[in-house]
């Protein structure tokens, strides 16, 4: 009967044409926007993914990433001296403006590396050496500083400009994941660092660690807040606290999960409604189906496979559709999407229970159905 | 033809029938006595709201009766627990409806494969014998195609022949020719007459139309919830 079922949702094709529209809409926005909002919290965690360390030290009253709360310089030395830590550096992160040759200021972020490892460097370079970086007043930007600060016509790699009174040239341009803020990221080396922002009595910013290998890198990170009394957390840790501050101190959790929640129910009402349509303008026939011989178990199963398959088919073509409007939009990463198989799978779950809602309403109909309507 | 010398395909004894509750029930079936034979097409005749519709459902086994027991075949229908009825309706009996009820999205003969593929028939097999029995109704060459394309007639012979594919041995048609002209009901008409005449098989037909009236070997008059009356009809098509 699978053969019949297919054969009477495909035969009206104008009723399979509003469910599948519906459920494809309902996907696609509820991957579109989910993609965004995912995107956007990568995004608040740029500036801790773009490290990629396993450990990051921090003051023990840290709310976010971006939120800098200077901790006394013997950490670092304090951090490696708790057992189970390979090595730890220090990483200097602030804000100051860069002023450049025609006198135009720009708000940057000014990451200081530990010079003998220069650990915490961006993976990707798109022009020039990062290893340049060891040369007198040498910096390195990100590409989005390159495009803030006026595009490569303006800035490219031999660049000088001003950072506080003291000079800053150009000597590579990395690839990096874009920040929440998408304010522009400056590397040089800690101790450079140091000689570019003013004189305060706390300059260290963070301190980055390994855990040896064989050790967890949770049990160190217990350790190192045990011991130093300052805050530890694994990469992703760190990455889920300011992702959690960002949802719980700004509207972007209740603005996207709104729409997402209004995709679901669009696509649960679109759906719902024109399945039961569906089944009531059918209702004849499958009451003669029922006086042939055809369980309610039977027309159960059709109802099922109707809504699963026209669900499955709005389920791909709604992830084509965002699946292509990410790559328009979002291509080279000046858009937040993140489109994870996580979020995709979640969508399944939530189409899924579309579908079965959708059916179960139709099949509660047949099922109370009596075959004596095909007599009246 | 000698009903004693015949096997009563239904057997239906005290069968009452109320709908609603209270000062609104109202009992469509007054104590209903009657015999179809195998072998015989017996008419259901009777006054619109006379209960013929509702007696019929209750034969088929698709409409619960308040008293009573219905055998059909020899199996007290009454008595079989739901699911246990709807395979013996499949297995053992035909419906032709005055609306003719095929699935507009199927072909004529996916239409009449239906109660094969019920069954559990496969696909190929149930499709080859559904083209039997559309050649057999004179429609072999319209096979393929759907019900909108074709005339009330024709639509109610691939009815017919959806009703045959399982070969009932009841067949149960409610107003089988009102939806039709003439000529085309005389020809239906001939066509259950046809399976009215196997001796292992029985048709009831339930009817307004008296030109067809004559293709009957019983007539069953139901007034008011009760059978007033049957009568046999002969062969000219007299009573």
């Amino acid at each position: 009967m699978n053969y019949v079922a297919l054969k009477m949702l495909f035969g009206d094709r104008a009723k399979y044409l509003m469910l599948l529209c519906g459920l494809t809409f309902a996907v696609m926005l509820i991957v579109q926007q989910g993609s965004i909002f995912w995107g956007l919290m990568m995004w608040s965690q740029a500036n801790i993914s773009n490290l990629n360390v396993p450990i990051w030290v921090t003051d023990p009253g840290i709310a976010q990433v971006d939120e800098v709360k200077p901790i006394a310089s013997t950490g670092v030395d304090r951090v490696r001296s708790v057992d189970g830590v390979e090595w730890a550096v220090p990483l200097y992160k602030g804000l100051l403006r860069a002023r450049l040759a025609d006198g135009d200021y720009h708000q940057i972020t000014l990451t200081g590396l530990e010079s003998a490892t220069l650990i915490g460097r961006p993976a990707q370079i798109l022009e020039g050496r990062f290893e340049d970086i060891l040369q007198p007043d040498a910096v390195v930007l990100d590409q989005w500083a390159v495009e803030r600060m006026g595009g490569p016509a303006v800035v490219k790699v031999g660049t000088i400009f001003e950072l506080n009174d003291k000079l800053a040239r150009v000597v590579a341009i990395a690839k990096t994941q874009k920040s929440f803020t998408n304010i522009p990221v400056v590397y040089t080396t800690y101790e450079r660092a140091m000689r570019y922002v003013p004189r305060e009595r706390r300059t260290l910013s963070y301190v980055l660690a390994k855990a040896k290998d064989g050790v967890r890198v949770e049990d160190v990170v217990q350790r190192i807040r045990t011991q130093t009394g300052l805050g530890a957390f694994t990469e992703e840790e760190f990455g889920w606290k300011t992702i959690m501050w960002v949802l719980k101190n700004t509207g972007i959790g209740i603005n996207f999960g709104t729409t997402i929640l209004l995709g679901f129910i669009v696509g649960m009402a679109i759906a719902g409604q024109t399945f039961y349509l569906f089944t009531v303008e059918n209702l004849r026939q499958f009451g003669a189906l029922k006086a042939m011989g055809a369980s309610t178990f039977t027309l159960a199963r059709m109802i099922l496979l109707q809504a699963f398959t026209v669900g499955l088919t709005g389920y791909g073509v709604g992830i084509g559709l965002a699946t292509v409007f990410g790559f328009l939009t979002a291509s080279g990463g000046n858009l937040p999407f993140a489109e994870t198989w996580q979020l995709l799978l979640m969508v399944l779950v939530a189409l899924l229970a579309i579908c079965t809602f959708s059916a179960l309403i139709s099949i509660i109909k047949l099922a109370r159905l009596e075959p004596a309507i095909v007599f009246r | 033809m000698d009903h004693h010398s015949q096997s009563a395909a239904v057997r239906a004894r005290g069968i009452v029938k109320s709908f609603g509750t209270g000062d609104t029930q109202v009992t469509v079936l007054k104590g209903i006595d009657l015999d179809i034979y195998l072998g015989e097409l017996l008419l259901l005749v009777g006054e619109s709201g006379g209960g013929k519709t509702t007696l019929l459902s209750a034969i088929a086994g698709i409409l619960d009766i308040d008293a009573g027991d219905i055998d059909v075949l020899g199996v007290p229908l009454s008595a079989l627990p739901a699911g246990r009825r709807t395979q013996f309706r499949g297995q053992t009996m035909g419906f032709i409806y005055q609306q003719f009820n095929l699935l507009p999205a199927l072909t004529a003969a996916e239409n009449v494969a239906v109660p094969l593929l019920i069954q559990g028939v496969g696909r190929a097999e149930a499709l080859r014998r559904a083209r039997i029995l559309l050649d057999r109704v004179g429609l072999g060459e319209r096979a393929e195609f759907l019900p909108k394309n074709l005339s009330g007639g024709q639509q109610q012979r691939v009815a017919i022949a959806r009703a045959l594919v399982n070969e009932p041995r009841l067949l149960i048609c409610d107003e089988p020719t009102a939806a039709l002209d003439g000529p085309n009901g005389q020809k239906i008409m001939e066509l259950l007459r046809d399976v009215g005449r196997s001796p292992d098989r029985c048709v009831i037909v339930v009817t307004h139309d008296s030109r067809i009236f004559h293709f009957g070997d019983r007539m069953a008059n139901l007034t008011d919830g009760r059978i007033v009356g049957i009568e046999r009809i002969g062969q000219e098509g007299t009573v």
